[in-house]
């Protein structure tokens, strides 16, 4: 099929004002980037407002300027990653963490429950030093994050709050109260009462109890809320939870924060 | 032109418009090639080895998450395994909206990758961002239908990426009747798009390569195109029980690299849509098949390229396979009874046994393994999971052995863009395929 080529090229000048916006993928799945895709037609609104300049999955175009915006998706696991990382943070005004991997580690952190050289002969066999592998960390282990989306995958209608807020350079709180809160709104039965254990009372709300109210339980994987001790002994007792049957689901998406075994 | 005298040296450090990191490095040396190898370079996240001491209860749950793009296919295989390991059955209700979810899956991935990923190379440019000036209303059709489908995801497992409802055991939430109606609305809705879609379809243009391959995919007795029930097959005659799995892989380390590669009867073997269409075209629906027909696209084709246009042809066979379904469950109705809720299994509420449970299951880039070995408290003490892309691999590098001596007179550019539309072709998924390839950077 004969292509007209002569509205390929670069932006036109009026575009040359609008913010410069990146995404880099570090060890995930890359579910997060996807969800951008699944935007529709708002999508080519979103193009129209911003310069996509790199974005692997979906372009081939690459950037070596500097950028307004990058989003980060992806946890931290080996040595390369780190160095690539740092310099992008270096090329970047606004860096946004991007999905639980980013924000948590989520659940590449279950690699620091184990020794590290363990995981990663049981994988690789006698053959695992040839392949680079450093305990899971958060981006903001590494580099400094101005904002942070949560989620695995994320929500988008909080990807599009918080890129509202990037672009315009206003702060954004991620909500510091749990699940439950979102969830009694929605006018699902409590799991407790159906005799699952759920995180919802320890997890960040934020994804409108998305788990939950399809029939799942919350799985933890926005993140503990910064106090999770006061919702924890109410729930533990009332339910005669077994503690470490609760610390065991928490595993799945916040080994992170304690650091490398 | 001669091509004894000709120095190539082409690195392409990731290979864009593909899901996760590869690098494809080609050397010529005075017309002779020294090395034409595709090399995965993505960080290994080990997850075989962090699902150990899980609940076999969080398996879906947690290898949903080796990749975006492929999780239905993940957690379809896995609740697979799970049950295998379990003992347990599913009944034919949750069979059906299994299948039904395993359409979206390939709809959803297929038109990515024909119209977002791969069109752009036939076309000239290099993404698909270009398009939205010069093939804007084709841009929008293609949104359209992507959103669509997604839709319909959202209302069966309450998200595409990372599905919520579907675990081992059944269905945690069941669509309504009122649901169902809905997914047939938007399916419907979706027919004009899709028209318009396949007729540019029509018109993209592959390269002339052909070279003898076995293919590999689920073959079944039955008159249903296999996606979810069947053997393992291959177009060498070769069949085995999903149980022998490891007998069609015989995954193997090559000396060149430490990644591991597979095959069966021969060097190596190709997985995806085309190995799927080669062993099964006449199980296709009437329409995908009449759609093969209009492209003169014939079993057993033997042009990798070619597995974009068996891609479009499954396009056309899930959209109506999705549809049978949804109008078979609106004429029959759902049990709401069989919903389930589970969580780690801590009411008991489902048998459990120490186990080893195999799961097969065609997904868009090919036949996915998931095999768990559990304990007698169902927590898992093992785990294997043998990605289509890992398959494909090896198969690419024998396609690179012979197919860049035949472009070799052609500039560098060319030779490069041609390289990486053969990666691209084969719809690689590289996130999915780190558990064990070769992650040495080329320098």
């Amino acid at each position: 099929m004969t292509t007209p080529n002569k509205d390929t090229k670069a932006p036109a000048p009026a575009a040359a004002a609008k913010p410069k916006v990146a995404f880099f993928d570090f060890a995930c799945c890359e579910g997060c980037q996807l969800q951008i895709t699944n935007f529709g037609e708002l999508l080519l609104d979103v193009l129209g407002a911003v310069d996509v300049v790199e974005f692997r999955e979906a372009i081939s175009e690459k950037w070596d300027g500097d950028y307004d915006v990058v989003f980060i998706e992806g946890s931290i696991g080996d040595h390369h990653a780190e160095e690539r990382l740092k310099k992008i943070r270096a090329r970047a005004k606004v860096l946004i963490a991007y999905g639980s991997c980013a924000t948590t580690g989520g659940v590449n952190g279950m690699k620091n429950s184990f020794e590290l050289d363990e995981i990663r002969q049981s994988v690789y066999g006698k053959d695992y030093k040839l392949f680079d592998s450093t305990p899971t960390k958060r981006v903001d282990q590494v580099v400094k994050v101005d904002y942070y989306i949560n989620g695995c995958p994320v929500y988008i209608p909080e990807l599009v709050e918080v890129l509202k807020h990037a672009l315009r350079g206003l702060p954004y709180t991620v909500p510091d109260n749990p699940v439950c809160a979102e969830c009694k709104l929605n006018e699902n039965v409590c799991m407790y009462e159906r005799g699952l254990a759920c995180l919802g009372p320890w997890t960040k709300a934020g994804c409108n109890s998305w788990c939950v109210n399809n029939g799942n339980i919350c799985y933890g994987c926005r993140g503990e809320v910064s106090n999770p001790a006061k919702n924890a002994n109410d729930v533990i007792s009332k339910y005669n939870l077994k503690p470490e049957l609760i610390k065991a689901k928490f595993d799945m998406y916040n080994k992170c924060k304690e650091g490398a075994k | 032109m001669a091509t004894d005298n000709k120095d190539l040296d082409i690195k392409v450090e990731y290979v864009t418009r593909v899901e996760g990191h590869g690098n494809i490095v080609a050397n010529v040396k005075n017309g002779k090639i020294e090395k034409c190898e595709f090399h995965v370079v993505e960080t290994p996240r080990l997850f075989e080895g962090m699902l150990r001491g899980r609940s076999i209860f969080e398996a879906q749950h947690i290898t949903s998450r080796i990749c975006g793009i492929c999780s239905c296919g993940h957690s379809l295989a896995s609740v697979q395994a799970a049950e295998d390991a379990l003992g347990v059955t599913p009944s034919e209700q949750t069979v059906k909206l299994r299948k039904l979810l395993l359409d979206y899956e390939f709809l959803d991935s297929h038109i990515l990758h024909v119209y977002l990923l791969a069109a752009p190379d036939v076309l000239g440019v290099p993404s698909f961002i270009p398009l939205i000036a010069s093939h804007n209303a084709t841009v929008r059709q293609v949104l359209r239908l992507k959103k669509a489908v997604n839709d319909c995801c959202d209302i069966l497992v309450g998200r595409h990426i990372h599905p919520i409802t579907m675990i081992a055991g059944g269905w945690t939430k069941l669509p309504s009747k009122k649901q169902i109606d809905q997914q047939i609305a938007i399916l419907e809705g979706m027919a004009a798009d899709l028209g318009e879609v396949l007729k540019l379809a029509a018109t993209l243009k592959f390269p002339d390569f052909h070279r003898k391959t076995e293919y590999v995919a689920l073959v079944s007795d039955d008159a249903e195109y296999p996606l979810l029930n069947g053997d393992i097959g291959s177009t060498e005659g070769k069949r085995v029980s999903k149980k022998e799995y490891r007998a069609s892989t015989n995954e193997f380390v090559d000396p060149r690299s430490s990644a591991k590669f597979t095959k069966w009867s021969g060097d190596s073997v190709f997985v995806g849509a085309l190995a799927r269409f080669n062993l099964n075209a006449d199980k296709l629906h009437p329409e995908a098949k009449a759609l093969a027909k209009a492209l003169n696209f014939k079993p057993v084709c033997d042009n990798p390229f070619m597995n974009t246009v068996a891609q479009v042809v499954e396009i056309v066979h899930c959209y109506h396979h999705a549809l049978d379904i949804l109008k078979d469950l609106k004429k029959t109705g759902l049990d709401y009874s069989q919903a389930i809720t589970v969580g780690v299994n801590e009411k008991g509420s489902v048998p459990v046994r120490a186990g080893d449970g195999v799961g097969s299951v065609e997904v868009p880039r090919g036949i996915l393994h998931h095999n768990y070995v559990t304990d007698a408290a169902g927590m898992i003490k093992q785990a294997n999971c043998i990605i289509p892309t890992n398959q494909n691999v090896n198969n690419i590098e024998h396609d690179f052995a012979k197919f860049l001596p035949e472009i070799l007179t052609e500039t560098k550019d060319q030779i490069r863009l041609k390289l990486e539309m053969l990666v691209r072709a084969y719809d690689p998924c590289i996130s999915c395929s780190a558990h064990f390839l070769d992650v040495t950077f080329v320098e």
